[in-house]
């Protein structure tokens, strides 16, 4: 059914919400995440958030959440990014690698790793990426070879997000260098102390060493770090790759406060003469309508979840649209402010911190993250519309 | 907080649909194309038999008491086959227009489809769709909303690209038409728009299933030419528009279908997210469609056409993308 009139539990829950994060929000921004003052900042906000539960709302109590069903995280998300507070550097581990534990991992896996990533006291980064495995990630060269109870690991990996400071890294890796392509892998947690584990940072486009390469040097990891069965790994992957395109990785909420902020601004820009440009007020608006959209897509396919549906491909629509109206929202913000929008945070006269700056930097890796927007659309006309292959 | 259908109001599109995929066929399209009346033989009754003019209708005046969340699925579906006869205009507008306006007999003779019912309202501008097949319209003037019988109004035809879509500009004397004093024109403006902007959903979904079955079909350098990147992207794009589109169609049909919790500027914003983002989609169809067709799709032989031309007009239909941005962007204040 359709009723789009959030009950009084949805409105307690929001309220409950709400008045935490406003009560518990630090005075002043906190350095960026990529930064080793800032990665350990973040730390101790994902610590506070957990010993109030609301690091991983949806997950069950005894991992640290409180067992949300999805209207509940989705109202969560929206108060979270709306009300300005630090970003969440454990969002690598919660929204791809956790989905991933609670399907494939075995109770002493989910006993081991969930709380303590819940808790931010282990921060987690991806390994799947190679030197020459991105798009065509089952082109990957990264080997483990079982010695005992040891798997041992060469190769690299690398556009590791926050692996410099990570604590573990969860990786795919070529166990049977006999099978073809996706046959013949691995999901294996790799912790970043592990001796024969080297990492190299890389700065991004913003300057910031928000990257890492992974360097695997006769590197041990013990057999009960496999996830899913030896061989699987590209199944027990694909799982976690609908998670990361889909709505696990990008809530609505996100959008909705950076389309508020934009309308926010074409306001402030507009106060100083006779308001904006018609064609920039058209393309502000346009970018609201598309967060708005993307918020009742949410709403539409988290009902269906919650029927008993099940989300496939669909992730990938999912993930074409909010990367590109993540990207309009900034590009649209920068078009509004002229000649202000390459200020950097320093410059006296830039505009709220070069918020919107960094944000379009960031968005600007959303269309190349997660499987390019190119790849995602060769999977929505090949697996939703049913278009040949070849 | 539920955003889903159920498993009846499904049902009932699937019925609609199949009799439609039925006694809707491109060569009846065809055969109302080339009729003086543009009318499906026996579509019309068939849909009365079923109750649907009668959706909007309340039980006790003989109707199905629906709400507007069951017709825009309806609508869709008339807008997926190609529908050619005013089923939005009457159904969704003049019916609940004429039970709000009071004008019982009128309405009961809607309702069972005894009489045909199409519109005219300032937002929709000059041109009123099927108007010489009209025994009633529900009219515009000076703010308030008019029952006009056809024989009161003087018709001047407006030949235009779609021929399923025949378009008149009308006068008529309030002298002889019956004032529909309680119904509001903001909500059958809002009606129209909802109704424009289902169709075009319709339309875009049509456009894109009949363009993947052809290019799959169609060999080019020895395979099929939906095997290519470029064609392939093309249509998921205009599966990405169709998506987030029709979340925010279903969610106007919600605010106009609740009064007690929706306020009217708040109707009328969410309708128009909702056209804004329809008529792009369905533009983005028309063209990705015809595109993808190549030469084929430019001719009138071949059926692309009746979706490519409906499209059009919908897109443009009670405002287009533009017109509506704007309306919202007076709606949240940019």
């Amino acid at each position: 059914m359709i009723d789009l009139i959030l009950t009084p539990r949805y409105l307690e829950f929001r309220d409950e919400c709400r008045q935490w994060l406003a009560d518990h929000k630090p005075d002043g921004p906190i350095a960026s995440m990529d930064t080793p003052e800032g990665f350990e900042q973040h730390r101790e906000w994902e610590r506070l958030l957990f010993d109030n539960g609301w690091s991983v709302p949806a997950w069950p109590i005894e991992y640290g959440g409180r067992g949300c069903d999805l209207m509940e995280w989705l109202i969560f998300e929206e108060e979270y990014w709306l009300a300005g507070v630090p970003g969440r550097v454990s969002a690598n581990g919660i929204s791809l690698l956790a989905p991933t534990i609670f399907n494939f991992g075995t109770k002493e896996q989910q006993d081991r790793f969930l709380p303590r990533m819940a808790s931010g006291a282990d921060i987690w980064a991806q390994g799947w990426s190679e030197p020459e495995a991105g798009s065509d990630l089952a082109g990957i060269r990264t080997r483990a070879v079982l010695d005992g109870d040891q798997w041992v690991i060469n190769g690299q990996k690398t556009w590791c997000s926050r692996g410099a400071w990570a604590d573990w890294i969860f990786c795919i890796v070529r166990t049977d260098p006999e099978a073809e392509r996706h046959r013949g892998l691995t999901y294996i947690l790799v912790p970043a102390d592990s001796p024969g584990l080297d990492r190299r940072p890389v700065e991004r486009l913003d300057g910031e060493p928000g990257f890492a390469e992974i360097f695997f040097d006769d590197c041990r990891v013990s057999a009960e770090n496999v996830l899913g069965e030896v061989g699987q790994g590209w199944a027990v992957a694909m799982a976690a790759a609908g998670s990361e395109r889909g709505l696990n990785l990008r809530s609505p909420g996100r959008f909705m406060a950076a389309a508020r902020r934009l309308t926010d601004l074409a306001r402030r820009i507009g106060a100083g003469g006779q308001g904006i440009d018609p064609r920039l007020r058209d393309e502000v608006t346009d970018a609201w309508i598309r967060a708005e959209a993307y918020r009742w897509q949410t709403y539409h396919t988290a009902s269906r979840l919650m029927d008993g549906a099940e989300m496939g491909s669909e992730a990938s629509l999912m993930k074409v649209f909010w990367s590109e109206l993540d990207l309009e929202l900034h590009a649209t913000a920068m078009r509004l402010l002229g000649n202000r929008a390459e200020l950097t945070g320093g410059a006296p006269d830039c505009v709220d911190g070069a918020a919107w700056l960094d944000g379009y930097v960031f968005a600007l890796s959303g269309p190349i993250y997660a499987g390019t927007n190119e790849i995602q659309r060769n999977i929505i006309a090949e697996r939703v519309l049913g278009l040949p292959r070849r | 907080m539920r955003f889903s259908f159920t498993e009846e109001q499904d049902m009932f599109r699937d019925t609609i649909r199949d009799l439609l995929s039925n006694r809707c066929s491109p060569s009846d399209i065809r055969v109302g194309i080339a009729s003086d009346d543009g009318r499906v033989p026996g579509l019309w009754d068939a849909l009365a038999d079923m109750g649907v003019l009668a959706m909007l209708a309340p039980e006790e005046a003989g109707g199905l008491g629906m709400n507007e969340i069951d017709m825009v699925r309806v609508l869709e579906e008339a807008g997926y086959a190609g529908f050619p006869e005013p089923l939005g205009e009457h159904a969704a507008v003049a019916v609940p227009a004429l039970v709000e306006g009071g004008a019982e007999h009128l309405a009961s003779a809607a309702a069972s489809g005894e009489i045909t019912c199409t519109i005219g309202l300032d937002a929709g501008g000059p041109y009123i769709v099927s108007a010489r097949i009209a025994d009633l319209l529900v009219l515009e003037q000076a703010g308030r909303l008019w029952a006009v019988p056809s024989d009161a109004a003087t018709f001047t035809e407006q030949p235009s690209i779609d021929a399923t879509r025949r378009l008149t500009t009308v006068e008529f004397d309030t002298a002889n038409a019956t004032l529909l004093d309680a119904a509001s024109v903001g909500m059958a403006t809002d009606r129209a728009i909802l109704s424009a902007s289902a169709q075009c959903l319709g339309v875009s979904r049509r456009l894109l299933d009949a363009t993947v079955e052809y290019v799959s079909q169609r060999h080019q350098f020895g395979k099929p030419v939906g095997s290519y990147q470029a064609v392939k992207h093309h249509l998921a794009n205009v599966r990405i528009g169709v998506e987030f589109a029709a979340p925010l169609v279903y969610r106007a049909a919600w605010s106009v279908a609740s009064p007690k919790s929706v306020a009217p500027a708040d109707r009328s914003r969410d309708v128009s997210m909702a056209k804004a983002l329809a008529s792009d989609a369905v533009d983005a169809a028309c063209r990705a469609a015809l595109q993808c067709h190549g030469a084929i799709g430019y001719t009138i032989e071949y059926d692309l056409q009746i979706w490519l031309k409906r499209g059009w007009a919908l897109s443009a239909a009670w405002g287009d993308a533009r017109r509506h941005r704007s309306l919202v962007a007076d709606a949240i204040g940019v």
